[in-house]
């Protein structure tokens, strides 16, 4: 156990310091750690499910205090708490289902009365996983008979009600823990892979010749315009350079070196162009049940020039970024102040900086992100579609669980913040 | 007296929306000359008369003018526009953006670019007939001529009108707030009152020995017949003193004293140079006397834009000075500090040309078989395409141009050369300090009534009449903080936020992105500008438009503090139409110029339909939402 402490005091001493940087990063880290937290943990006999969730919970409370802004952490926290829940439900109805089983054919050998109590089965399973989920457009569609289906198809515990039968309860345990282990590997591939899957979708939104406008560095939006360009779309793009870190001119460079018409403009002229935009896309810190975007300094003014000017705003999201909290006052809770440096060299204007001696004191601003209400965004574009800001608490509903939703175990103090 | 505004008002409803836009200043202007008794009824009038009053451009309208002493001033005279309206003129042809269809010939040209502010005159000259008596109402038609010459927007900027609009709109859009803001500007016109008369005053002598010969001209016209008409109900009406005559005259006289056709033409703004025209630009080029290499990597978009390599004029100039025989020392030593942006600010830009020019004139002498008149408006144009190859013009250095042009186009024959010489030279002082000295001061002594103890202003970049409106309030002992804005290309917030913060006041500071987090404990928004153009657009450093739109997003009132004489009458819907581009900055240059680069150091704001600028100072809380509503 030791070890996984000290991976642990690791990853929390990298984001007190802040050095882990990126919701993308910080979520794969996050994952992998409580993936190794999980494979560590010694489960007891009974009641597997809630020692996992009280060992990831402990992990999870220290590393979301670690870097309270840091929202991707306490959404994977959260993720991977839902990911046992769900397993520990579908294992149970497959037990049940091997209960019934193994009752009908002690009456009688049929084929099908078998096949019938494991539907029944999967029905209480689909059952129990809507009252874990909200109904969706996809479980209204889908037939009773699919939804049947999918348990014994993609989740371990379908595929496995054959044996359970002869399984003792020593093997569940480590099931569980396999199951639970084999969906985190799923959900850090997604968390790897969600660009692409994002990416995909470009042709959809860009066509010829238009002039896209986006703000700061972000990997999603680089694959997203590089993925419209390789489908033969001519467009320019104008990079707001995203001061004080200048990240932009990564992103500018980037595009232009795969062959995109890139512009670098300064932050201040972002309105003066936004006229002869046909599309802001820009990627996100993260977005919030409200549709609201924490997202870096700037976009904020650049969503409201966009409005003014009636240009779509469309933010590029990836399921990890998508987090289950309703912002308070985001703008000062959920934001972080950064080193004035990066706005005045060191030494220029030291002596005006201490405050101690009263007259003409000089404070320096320099706040990390910003705070785009849900009303400035026109779309969302995640891993799973497009999606209305409104309909955001719905689609983050599909990755968390309820209880999960304050990870800290005294719900006295709001989590996170 | 408000309620007794208003109800009129109401009458003429149906326009109010469209009569914001045009300028318009406060009615308590007229108080402050006059006192107030006979103002009591006559501001009806005087509120109606802009819209109401049509132009005397027809006969049908000249009949109106006859049959209108007779009647009493206020009533009929809105039933007789009203009966009118459909006919003989619209009320549109009064708003300046709008074209005139002015079926007569020798009204046309004229009133579809300045004609608003003509009738602007008018009804503001018709608050003060009100007001006052007569030879007043004489002044400020005059003042009106005066705009007819190249300086026009200095004088038109004085142009007086009723707050009227103000009140109601702003109640209609924000409820309470917004009253404070209307007593100051109501304040703010009081006190400029007594600077603008000194200035119009000048002005009006000038523009009286004009107009005098202008109507001269004008009654021998085929048209005369007309003017003459008009002339003469002028004549009867003014007696009379009433308000909505008195306007009527106003226009009359501006009409008969609009210089004959040609002039007329040369008065219309020339459209702009278009740099992707390349038979212009060829041309341009063989005038140029500095050669500038095209940028490498131009930007589509800005194709009608000048895009040049910077920085590589200099050596170029400095090689070639002994060369340069044409420009003037000292105009080229201002020229190369305009390259170099030693000097930058419209104020300072144009108080150093207009020194250098000063310098010019000194040293200069006519050579043989030419007149000094032709002979330095060709020198003073020589000196100011230099100058536009240095670095284009702002648009307060092209009214001081316009302006000392006039001057000099103006001069007696009689006067000999160093009379002459001496007078444009005292003319350029009294530009200086009259049009921009005490246009500042007269900023700052009111705009400091709006700051108030705790307030937490923001400004973005560094303008100068916002640093002393800030100096200023700080020497009174008023307790606030400032918080500067800066933004890339040139960080000028830096050298405010220094000076600032050496005369002890309290600062933050901040770039433009993170202006909505910080725009939520500001309390006022002030900003300086390059230009306020006629349809309301303020035009100044890139990014101003953002802090304003900010600043409307958070409900926060925001001020533009702009010198009258940068006032002018382009129209621009946005900030692409008309710019200039800068350099390329050099951070980004770790790779070099692998894509296309621009930065705009210098971009016009479109805040669109700022409605009337009251002389000097700009309030436009809201005006996004205005503009909103009228769009």
């Amino acid at each position: 156990m030791p070890d996984v402490q000290t991976l642990v005091n690791e990853f929390v001493n990298q984001l007190k310091k802040r050095k882990i940087e990126g919701s993308q990063a910080t979520a794969k880290l996050t994952a992998e750690l409580l993936r190794s937290v999980i494979s560590q943990q010694r489960v007891p006999h009974t009641n597997q499910a809630t020692a996992l969730i009280i060992a990831v919970r402990a992990v999870g409370e220290q590393l979301i205090a670690a870097n309270p802004v840091e929202l991707a952490v306490g959404n994977i926290v959260r993720r991977v708490l839902h990911i046992i829940r769900e397993e520990d439900l579908s294992l149970a109805t497959a037990a049940m289902a091997g209960l019934g089983v193994s009752a009908a054919s002690d009456d009688e050998d049929d084929v099908e009365r078998d096949e019938n109590s494991a539907l029944s089965a999967a029905a209480v399973a689909a059952a129990a996983r809507s009252t874990l989920r909200p109904p969706s457009l996809q479980t209204l569609l889908e037939d009773t008979s699919e939804s049947a289906v999918a348990p014994h198809t993609s989740s371990s515990g379908g595929e496995s009600d054959g044996r359970s039968r002869s399984v003792e309860k020593g093997s569940r345990s480590r099931k569980l823990k396999h199951d639970v282990i084999e969906a985190v590997n799923e959900l850090i591939q997604d968390i790897c892979t969600c660009y692409e899957q994002i990416a995909e979708q470009a042709v959809e939104h860009i066509h010829h010749n238009e002039v896209i406008l986006t703000l700061g560095s972000s990997k999603t939006v680089l694959e997203f315009l590089y993925a419209a360009k390789e489908k033969q779309r001519s467009f320019k793009v104008f990079v707001a350079e995203g001061a004080p870190r200048y990240q932009g001119h990564i992103l500018a460079k980037e595009l232009a070196a795969r062959g995109l018409q890139t512009t670098i403009i300064t932050d201040s002229a972002v309105f003066a162009m936004i006229s002869r935009v046909n599309m802001v896309i820009v990627g996100a810190h993260a977005v919030m049940s409200n549709g609201g975007v924490i997202a870096p300094v700037g976009l904020n003014m650049v969503a409201l020039a966009a409005q003014r000017h009636a240009v779509p705003f469309v933010v590029l999201a990836g399921s990890h970024k998508l987090c289950p909290l309703y912002p308070h006052n985001p703008e000062v809770l959920l934001n972080e102040l950064r080193s004035p440096s990066e706005l005045l060299d060191f030494g220029e204007f030291s002596d005006c900086m201490d405050s101690a001696n009263g007259t003409g004191s000089l404070h320096v601003v320099n706040p990390t992100f910003d705070y785009v209400p849900p009303k400035l965004v026109s779309l969302f574009i995640t891993d799973t579609g497009g999606h209305n800001p409104s309909y955001m608490y719905r689609l983050i509903a599909d990755y968390y669980s309820a209880d999960d939703l304050v990870v800290k175990r005294r719900p006295t103090t709001v989590s996170c913040v | 007296m408000d309620p007794s505004r208003r109800a009129p008002r109401a009458a003429i409803d149906p326009v109010p929306k469209f009569r914001q836009v045009g300028f318009f200043a406060p009615p308590e202007r007229s108080q402050s000359g006059p006192p107030d008794p006979t103002h009591s009824s006559p501001p009806i009038s005087s509120s109606l008369s802009p819209v109401m009053i049509p132009p005397p451009r027809h006969l049908s309208d000249n009949l109106l003018l006859h049959a209108r002493p007779t009647v009493s001033p206020l009533r009929p005279d809105s039933s007789t526009a009203a009966a009118t309206a459909g006919t003989s003129f619209d009320a549109a042809d009064f708003f300046p953006a709008l074209p005139s269809p002015a079926p007569s010939s020798s009204y046309s040209s004229r009133i579809s670019g300045e004609g608003g502010f003509f009738n602007g005159g008018a009804r503001g000259s018709g608050a003060k007939v009100a007001a006052s008596s007569f030879p007043r109402g004489g002044f400020d038609l005059t003042a009106m001529k005066a705009s007819v010459v190249p300086a026009s927007e200095l004088t038109t900027v004085s142009v007086v009108n009723d707050s009227l609009g103000i009140p109601e709109k702003e109640k209609g859009n924000k409820g309470g707030g917004s009253s404070v803001e209307v007593k100051d500007q109501s304040n703010s016109s009081k006190q400029q009152k007594p600077k603008t008369s000194k200035a119009e005053r000048r002005a009006l002598q000038e523009a009286q020995r004009a107009a005098k010969a202008a109507a001269k001209a004008e009654g021998n016209k085929a048209s005369g017949t007309a003017a003459s008409v008009n002339a003469k109900s002028a004549k009867a009406v003014k007696p009379a003193q009433k308000v909505d005559n008195a306007a009527v005259a106003a226009s009359e006289k501006k009409g008969a004293e609009i210089p004959p056709e040609k002039d007329r033409k040369k008065d219309a703004p020339q459209p702009r140079m278009q740099y992707d025209d390349k038979s212009r630009v060829e041309k341009a080029k063989r005038r140029a006397v500095v050669k500038q290499t095209e940028a490498r990597n131009r930007v589509e978009l800005f194709r009608h834009l000048p895009q040049y390599e910077h920085g590589s004029q200099l050596p170029d100039l400095e090689a070639r000075f002994f060369h340069l025989s044409p420009v003037h020392p000292a105009v080229y030593k201002v020229g190369l500090q305009y390259l170099t942006g030693d000097i930058s600010g419209a104020n300072a830009r144009c108080i150093a040309m207009l020194q250098a020019f000063q310098e010019a004139i000194k040293d200069y002498k006519v050579p043989l078989e030419k007149t000094l008149v032709r002979d330095l408006t060709a020198k003073v144009s020589s000196y100011v395409s230099f100058l536009i190859e240095c670095r284009p013009l702002s648009i307060s250095m092209g009214n001081a141009i316009r302006f000392l042009k006039s001057r000099i186009a103006k001069l007696p024959l009689t006067l000999s050369e160093s009379e002459a010489k001496a007078s444009l030279q005292s003319d350029i002082v009294r530009f200086i300090s009259e049009k921009i000295i005490l246009a500042n001061k007269v900023i700052v002594k009111h705009a400091v009534t709006k700051i108030r103890d705790g307030d937490v202003l923001l400004t973005y970049g560094s303008s100068s009449a916002v640093e002393m409106i800030l100096l200023h309030a700080h020497e009174l002992g008023r307790q606030f903080r400032v918080v500067v804005v800066d933004s890339r290309p040139k960080h000028r917030g830096q050298l405010l936020l220094r000076r600032l913060v050496e005369k002890g006041l309290s600062c933050t500071y901040t770039h433009i992105n993170a202006v909505s987090y910080i725009m939520h404990e500001v309390t006022r928004v002030f900003l300086g500008a390059s230009s306020v153009l006629s349809n309301g657009t303020v035009y100044s450093r890139v990014g101003t438009a953002c802090v304003a739109m900010v600043a409307h997003a958070f409900r926060v009132p925001v001020i533009v503090c702009c010198e009258a004489y940068k006032f002018h009458e382009r129209v621009q819907l946005d900030s692409i139409c008309s710019n200039e581009l800068g350099s390329p900055d050099k951070r980004a240059c770790n790779c070099k110029r692998i894509w296309e680069r621009t930065a705009l150091p210098y971009t016009g704001v479109t805040i669109p339909r700022i409605t009337k600028p009251p002389k000097m100072t700009i309030k436009m809380p809201k005006e996004l939402t205005r503009s909103a509503s009228l769009e």
